[in-house]
């Protein structure tokens, strides 16, 4: 664990450089992964994150599903050497209550409807964790839903907020969230409804509305670039798909 | 050709009763349910998925794998969500239930036809039609779902290509299970085929493509093994889905 800095703003500026609303880089991979329906791998300033979604497929046990809508389930695990500290493998209190509230954040938004008695599957994986990995992880699982052909009433962006040396920052690295004063992740849709809110810390509710503002900018950031990641996945394609098609031909006379 | 590709939540129209499939309408407005491509017509505006389960609709004819004899019913995997369930009485001739792994036996494949869905999700398979028939030879390979319109084409114009050009029978089911039977240089070739268009499946100009694609491929195949090309028995093979309308809709 590192140690605490004496002065979180420097010259107006965070520890990393960043202004107050400012995101840290975010990298974005489709489908990185052959036997899931849909994943996405994502990169957020230093975490890491892999997930992926199966289904709509058959639930079992039989008595866990619902005659009208699909289940959705959820789970975001931290791999034990994605802290500096190993931890223990497997689900603890944390894991379990943000595999909730994440799976809380996606429920309104899948139209579950369509595919009664079955189950939807999201794994988040953080296999390297630096402030902020459930809003990475329901950033990286909007994306990997929308891959899997998922029908959506919109993708979820999520992004959090926080308040250290008494200035209201967007997107906490490792520091301002282990010696910050308040952390607030928030996930929301395109039409801006919150999805997910929580608050660790302290806040007026002057300072609060002032974070959800910056909050809902931070998340329209993240959305554009999960669009972009999205539109260009097959714009990719598209462009390989000309050299592909002529080295298949040639190759193949070759033979 | 310009391809809008869409993200669920992007609005796409303002005039809710041009909602298709693949859109729902929120606040007045018709917006993307899936990740796809857009598809304007004059009457609906529709999105196209770009992946997806395969979820069983009436009538829709499809390749099943049969995984378990039950009391007078076959359940039959039907490579979606929900097992069909094919009933004794739908076997053309009367069997007893003894008898029932005599006529089909788990890891049979089938061609079958989805007869019913119930509000539960029960699939009911029907086997009575003349084309429906146990699948004994050949080979079955699975494709994503939602690509299974291209490969049949413009009311069937890709599988007749398909099936000129190669000499082989195929029938491709409407759960993305493709039966291809004929001598095994031709299925091997018919299987790269259908990969090839199922890789490309979204790009404009695709039969020409996999004209080229054949094309290629043909010209060293036929200069090799010229002669057994020649000796391949031409399988007649269950006409393929092409009148259904769905199929018709997902191209273009």
């Amino acid at each position: 664990m590192s140690e605490r800095p004496e002065r979180f703003i420097i010259d107006g500026k965070r520890l990393d450089g960043r202004s107050f609303d400012e995101l840290r880089p975010i990298k974005i991979e489709l489908s990185p992964l052959d036997r899931a329906d849909g994943s996405c791998y994502l990169e957020w300033g230093r975490n890491k994150v892999m997930a992926a979604v199966y289904g709509p497929r058959e639930l079992h046990p039989r008595h866990r599903q619902n005659m009208t809508r699909a289940v959705v389930q959820f789970r975001y695990n931290m791999a034990s050497f994605s802290v500096d500290d190993r931890i223990r493998p497997g689900h603890n209190r944390r894991s379990i209550e943000i595999s909730k509230v994440s799976r809380e954040a996606f429920e309104p938004v899948i139209f579950t409807k369509f595919f009664p008695k079955t189950a939807i599957d999201v794994f988040v994986e953080v296999l390297r964790a630096d402030a902020g990995t459930r809003t990475a992880g329901i950033n990286a699982a909007s994306l990997a839903l929308a891959d899997a052909g998922i029908p959506m009433r919109s993708l979820v962006s999520a992004c959090a907020v926080g308040k250290v040396d008494g200035e209201i920052v967007l997107d906490l690295m490792k520091e301002e969230d282990n010696y910050g004063e308040a952390d607030v992740p928030v996930a929301m849709t395109v039409g801006e409804e919150i999805t997910l809110l929580q608050m660790d810390g302290h806040l007026t509710p002057k300072e609060f509305y002032k974070a959800l503002e910056l909050a809902k900018s931070g998340c329209r950031q993240v959305y554009e670039l999960q669009r972009q990641a999205l539109v260009e996945k097959y714009n990719k394609d598209y462009s390989v798909d000309e050299d592909d098609a002529r080295s298949d031909a040639g190759g193949d006379s070759d033979e | 050709m310009g391809k809008t590709i869409v993200v669920p939540g992007d609005i796409v129209s303002d005039n809710i009763k041009m909602s298709g499939s693949g859109t729902y309408v929120r606040d007045g407005e018709v917006c993307a349910a899936v990740y796809g491509i857009l598809n304007a017509g004059d009457r609906y505006i529709s999105v196209i998925p770009l992946a997806g389960k395969y979820i069983p609709h009436a009538n829709d004819r499809v390749i099943g794998i049969v995984t378990e004899v039950a009391y007078s019913n076959w359940i039959v995997d039907i490579n979606a969500p929900y097992e069909g369930v094919l009933h004794i009485s739908q076997y053309p001739q009367r069997i007893d239930v003894e008898n029932m792994s005599r006529y089909l036996k788990v890891g049979d494949c089938i061609l079958t036809m989805v007869k019913d869905v119930d509000a539960g999700m029960r699939v009911e398979l029907s086997f009575r039609d003349r084309e429906n028939r146990r699948l004994d030879d050949g080979r079955i390979i699975t494709i994503d779902p939602t690509k299974m319109p291209r490969v049949i084409g413009r009311s069937g114009s890709m599988i007749r290509l398909l099936k000129s050009e190669i000499g082989c029978g195929m029938f491709v089911g409407q759960n993305g299970r493709i039966w291809i039977n004929g001598n095994d240089d031709r299925i091997d070739l018919a299987i790269q085929t259908v990969k090839y268009i199922e890789d490309y499946a979204h790009t404009p100009g695709l039969t020409e493509r996999v004209q080229a694609f054949l094309k290629a491929k043909q010209k060293t195949r036929y200069g090799r093994t010229h002669e057994s090309a020649e000796s391949v028995e031409h399988v007649k093979s269950a006409e393929s889905t092409e009148g259904t309308d769905e199929v018709r809709n997902g191209n273009e």
